[in-house]
């Protein structure tokens, strides 16, 4: 059918809009294939532990059926509840990611311009980079309490890190080369930053905020996990107190899903402004 | 050019003396020695050396790359302190921002917004036959097609002195013989004067007024050649094909330790 339905639109329409719309067909399905094939291993997992379930063989305490978990995610969700809790935690990953992320990156951009500022503060911050914020935890809440200061303090701690360092390292990757161009053409101290040194850090630049913002996000759940009355983390420690395993399961989800989500954000955003890069996608892209 | 006064300096750019020393780890080279060179105000001077003679080197220091090395080079009867808009240079890769279009990396810091540049950019764009891909990436451009948008960068800001080193390398025949037209139009039009590095013996001959011959290990000057020909050349003249020859001579002679250079002008 398909077939007779080309065919015959070839007789009508000349040639060339046609192959064109060929082509865009073609181009859909390789896209589509290609979300397929990235949904292919969960898929297998879900309906294998499904089937296990249904059988019996799991305890629904430890591990209750993804139908299970399903049907509390649209509980949850038609109350209102799983929303309201999920906007105040996006909140304060958004805040805290804000706050430490800029931070990240004007320090980065001061480190990296000046060999300096580099002897200066580089070491004292690599130390305090690998501090574990279950470590640091405690001491905010004793400074700053159970509010909100202690909780955005820690995702911003969390984000400062990735975006300074990719921040600094993508300054001083920059090809000398293109250095000696901007001094032939004599380059103002400001359209050295914004034409030369800006765009070709910014790979590594969107790096660091892809990495900062999935560190913000661990940063929240340990903040929320520690003690909040409000949350996704404090619903999952809500539940877990009740072994009510399946919102658990649904905390973790909604987690998984808004860190995806905002990663695919950044990544769409670092296409749009990347286009001019010339990189390896991998040998078997089609 | 032609009403020189004597007494009074009319070169316009003064290399004296210069020695340059590589330091490197694996021991120093030097990479020129005893550099004198005097360029008239709208000069056309062409470059010739073989690989590793110290072309690209001599050509840095003039443009105020660099900065470490022995001697003296004037501009207009002041030291080259650093690179500056009056000093055109390009380079021998082209050297293009990744991140900007064709007409983008050609105006550089102007602004395309200003009516001036856009229509400079586009008559740069025309000239170097690159019309079609103004809004091209570099990562979508042939290395020739590269090469031609650094030229119209560095022809685009009319600089005083033009250094080029090996600018035509990337070019095939035809477009190669196509820019060489575009440069002298410019040389002749706005009488800057040109500093041009080629591995290419005819196209030192067709260029060049006088035919600069290095020699590497240490890179030094071995002779200096007028080329007394009007322009435009013909390359299929007889008294361009006894030139070339000339200059090919220059080349062949075996080199005698204390030869005396320019002795044979
Ligand atoms: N940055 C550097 N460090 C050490 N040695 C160098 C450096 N740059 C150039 N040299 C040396 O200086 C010499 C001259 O190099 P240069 O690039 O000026 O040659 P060239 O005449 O331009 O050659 P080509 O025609 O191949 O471009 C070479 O022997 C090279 O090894
Ligand atoms: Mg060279």
């Amino acid at each position: 059918m398909l077939q007779e339905g080309i065919s015959k639109g070839a007789v009508a329409i000349p040639a060339e809009p046609m192959r064109r719309q060929k082509r865009i067909d073609r181009r859909f399905l390789i896209k589509f294939t290609n979300a397929l094939i990235g949904w292919m291993v969960p898929l297998v997992i879900v309906m294998v532990w499904q089937a296990a379930g249904a059988l019996g063989w799991l305890n629904p305490i430890l591990l209750p059926t993804p139908l299970a978990i399903w049907n509390e995610l649209v509980h949850l969700t038609s109350t209102g509840e799983l929303i309201q809790h999920l906007g105040i935690s996006s909140w304060r990953a958004l805040l805290g990611f804000l706050l430490g992320g800029s931070l990240g990156l004007a320090a980065g951009i001061w480190v990296g311009f000046s060999y300096k500022a580099e002897r200066l503060v580089d070491p004292s911050l690599q130390m305090l980079r690998t501090l574990p914020h279950l470590a640091i935890a405690p001491l905010f809440i004793l400074w700053f309490g159970f509010g909100e200061t202690s909780k955005i303090l820690l995702i911003a701690k969390g984000s400062f890190f990735p975006l300074y360092v990719n921040t600094f390292l993508g300054i001083r990757s920059v090809d000398n080369r293109l250095f000696d161009v901007a001094r032939v053409l004599q380059f103002s101290r400001w359209d050295l930053i914004l034409r030369l040194i800006v765009p070709a850090s910014l790979p590594n630049i969107f790096l660091g905020i892809r990495l900062s913002i999935g560190v913000a996000w661990l940063g929240l759940v340990v903040a929320e996990l520690m003690g909040s009355s409000s949350g996704i983390g404090y619903i999952i420690n809500d539940a877990r107190s009740f072994s009510w395993t399946t919102v658990v399961f649904v905390g973790i989800i909604v987690f998984a899903l808004v860190g995806k989500l905002s990663d695919s954000l950044v990544k769409w955003l670092e296409g749009r402004l990347l286009r001019w890069q010339d990189s390896y996608k991998g040998g078997d892209k089609s | 050019m032609y009403g020189m006064v004597s007494g009074m300096s009319a070169d316009t750019l003064i290399i004296e003396q210069v020695n340059k020393i590589f330091q490197a780890p694996t021991g120093n080279v030097m990479a020129l020695k005893g550099i004198d060179l005097r360029v008239r105000k709208g000069e056309f001077i062409t470059l010739i050396g073989p690989s590793g003679c110290g072309k690209s080197t001599l050509l840095k220091i003039v443009a105020g790359l660099d900065t470490s090395y022995e001697g003296n080079v004037l501009l207009n009867d002041k030291p080259v302190s650093g690179p500056s808009i009056e000093k055109g240079f390009i380079f021998q890769e082209p050297r293009l921002f990744p991140w900007l279009t064709v007409e983008k990396n050609i105006a550089g810091n102007l602004s395309l917004k200003q009516a001036a540049v856009r229509k400079k950019v586009d008559e740069f764009i025309e000239l170097v036959r690159l019309q079609g891909f103004e809004k091209a990436y570099p990562r979508e451009l042939s290395g020739g097609m590269a090469q031609r948008v650094a030229i119209a960068r560095a022809l685009l800001r009319n600089p005083d002195v033009l250094l080029l080193d090996e600018p035509f390398g990337a070019l095939d025949a035809f477009t190669r013989s196509h820019m060489q037209e575009v440069l002298l139009d410019i040389w002749q039009n706005n009488r800057t004067t040109m500093l041009f590095v080629t591995h290419d013996l005819d196209e030192a001959v067709f260029l060049g007024e006088r035919v600069v011959i290095m020699n590497p290990r240490p890179g030094h000057i071995r002779s200096i050649l007028p080329i007394d020909l009007p322009f435009p050349r013909k390359r299929t003249g007889s008294s361009f094909q006894e030139l070339r020859t000339k200059v090919l001579r220059e080349f062949e002679k075996v080199e005698e330790p204390e030869f005396d250079t320019g002795a044979g002008i």
